[in-house]
């Protein structure tokens, strides 16, 4: 465990000098926070109409139950919102693994590092961790300031209630850490192939492709997020990290680091 | 303190179901506080040796100890007790000199990082630039703190692999002096070089390797085997009688004229000097000068290596 936090301390020393991973990591989630904040105050007026029927997916009316429509057209704008607290612990460990990866590539600092009696499970863990926990931290630092500026852009009881409700914590404190380590595991395997820190970053961006799924299908109204739909997306996410750490345990031999990362 | 025995690396190819040895069935004892020079051209295979022995990657053949600890069964405990310096100083450069020993340190397990850390900033003289950040050191420095690093832990084996590779004179003379004083507080150095000079004046024994041990012995002892013991007299004049009437002595193995000098080839100068230089005065030759030929380990070194290719093309 202490040369996990020894590890752990030496990448944030490091990584966070790099001025691109302190923007996505502190500006990023910030704006992520204010930018649904600003579209429900320039809608505020809109919502508080009565709204149109219409307008809401036939399987959003139903979820709504009694709830008035407008308060429930409010509750469908809110949720378009939620995936991006499943987005920002996807790229931001993205972009802190491939920086903290293809820096010791071109710098050739793991030789040395690997010569310590650390052991691979805890270099694994060491640089998954550095990305993981700034990348959780800030979603739910971002996610506690979407929460004190809801009220104040006039958002309703009960779309404050849903955001309070389990479907969003569900979202923001299980399926994020989980999304979190579905990205780090894979930026670490694509930073292992590549020498350009933005090259991994692109690639392993295309994770967000799935979350984007969710929020498309959820607009179209294929879908409503909810606490089973939730927990099921936590546990797809949770097999798949556990078939990537597998992978990138082997990745991280010793061996396979020195002669086959190129 | 480090015992190999029939040591091979392969690797898979460019090529599908290739295979390329990189070290072959190498074979070799370094004795406790030896400079061991280990010399060969780029691509011979010293660095994957160096890799194997610090339990970096496993051979594919082979047993070794290193410090008493066995080669895939004691990896651990070998990382723990041998230090390396690698081939490029791999620092993190965003982190101070400080930083980056401390780091070290700690994953050494050193009981006291701090006093360790201090110590090897001072002894390499890089304490007052402790808080700069690497990246900002010369090659020089930058060398000095990675030797910095791979003693923090005070390790008994040291692996220095090309420890003066692209250092300007005074740089690469400063980390010879500190190699010769880790010399003499007993460690082992296992050194991999390019510089024959730099082996010849450090290592106690050397070993010529391209892929296989092509030769190993003190740089004395391949001198020996590789040229005899040669012996200039520098005459004022030299008469081609001289040359003949030397050649005959016993002692004398072979005897050569090179301008007005006598080259001699024999076994032992110190008992068969005298002999001669009686010789030569009896023939009425002015003696100036007597030395030893010294053949450089350039020589002997690629004697080796180009005999090695010439007898595999």
């Amino acid at each position: 465990m202490k040369h996990i936090r020894t590890l752990i301390a030496k990448e944030w020393a490091e990584v966070f000098k790099n001025r691109i991973v302190i923007f996505t990591v502190s500006a990023l989630p910030l704006l992520m926070a204010l930018l649904p904040l600003g579209i429900l105050l320039s809608t505020g007026g809109a919502m508080s109409m009565e709204g149109d029927v219409s307008d809401l997916p036939p399987s959003m009316l139903k979820a709504c139950g009694a709830i008035a429509v407008g308060d429930c057209f409010q509750i469908f704008l809110l949720n378009q919102f939620l995936p991006l607290f499943m987005m920002m612990p996807l790229f931001i460990p993205i972009a802190i693994a491939s920086y903290s990866i293809v820096g010791e590539k071109t710098t050739r600092s793991l030789e040395p590092l690997l010569a310590t009696p650390i052991t691979t499970e805890e270099l694994l863990a060491g640089k998954a961790l550095a990305a993981v926990i700034p990348a959780v931290l800030a979603t739910w630092a971002s996610f506690a300031v979407f929460l004190i500026g809801l009220p104040l852009v006039g958002a309703s009881g009960p779309a404050l209630l849903t955001a309070l409700s389990p479907t969003w914590f569900a979202a923001t404190f299980l399926v994020g850490p989980l999304v979190a380590v579905l990205a780090v595991i894979f930026a670490l395997m694509v930073s292992s192939r590549v020498n350009d820190p933005r090259t991994a970053e692109q690639i392993s961006g295309a994770l967000v492709v799935p979350v984007l799924g969710l929020t498309f299908a959820q607009l179209a109204g294929v879908l409503v997020l909810n606490v089973p739909l939730m927990l099921t997306v936590a546990a797809g996410v949770a097999v798949i990290d556990v078939v990537l750490v597998f992978f990138g345990a082997r990745l991280f031999q010793r061996e396979v680091i020195l002669t086959r990362w190129k | 303190m480090i015992d190999i025995h029939g040591l091979s690396k392969t690797f898979q190819g460019a090529t599908r179901g290739t295979v390329v040895e990189a070290v072959s069935d190498l074979s070799l004892t370094v004795a406790q506080g030896e400079v061991f020079g280990f010399l060969g051209p780029n691509g011979a295979g010293k660095t994957t040796t160096v890799r194997m022995l610090c339990a970096l990657i496993a051979p594919t053949r082979g047993t070794a100890t290193v410090n008493g600890h066995a080669l895939g069964r004691a990896d651990q405990a070998i990382r723990r007790s041998v230090g390396i310096l690698t081939e490029t100083p791999g620092l993190y450069d965003r982190l101070s000199a400080e930083a980056n020993l401390r780091l070290f340190a700690e994953l050494y397990d050193v009981a006291d990082p701090a006093a360790a850390v201090k110590r090897y900033l001072g002894l390499l003289g890089l304490w007052d630039r402790r808080q700069d950040p690497a990246g900002s050191f010369s090659k020089g420095m930058r060398q000095k703190l990675a030797i910095a690093r791979a003693l923090l832990h005070e390790p008994r084996v040291l692996f220095l692999d090309e420890p003066t590779s692209g250092l300007d004179p005074e740089a690469a003379r400063l980390v010879r002096d500190f190699i010769t004083e880790l010399r003499g507080e007993g460690r082992t150095i296992f050194l991999t070089t390019h510089n024959l000079d730099e082996a010849d004046r450090l290592c106690d024994r050397i070993g010529i390797f391209k892929t296989r041990l092509l030769a190993v012995d003190t740089p004395a002892a391949l001198r020996r085997t590789m040229f005899g013991r040669q012996v200039v007299f520098h005459l004022a004049r030299l008469d081609p009688a001289w040359v003949t009437a030397i050649g005959a002595l016993p002692q004398v193995q072979e005897a050569q004229a090179a301008g007005e000098k006598l080259v001699v080839r024999l076994e032992a100068p110190e008992t068969t000097n005298p002999v001669i230089v009686r010789k030569l005065i009896a023939l009425g030759a002015d003696i100036q000068f007597v030395g030893e030929l010294r053949h450089s380990l350039e020589d002997i070194y690629l004697r080796f290596v180009n005999h090695d290719a010439g007898g595999q093309t």
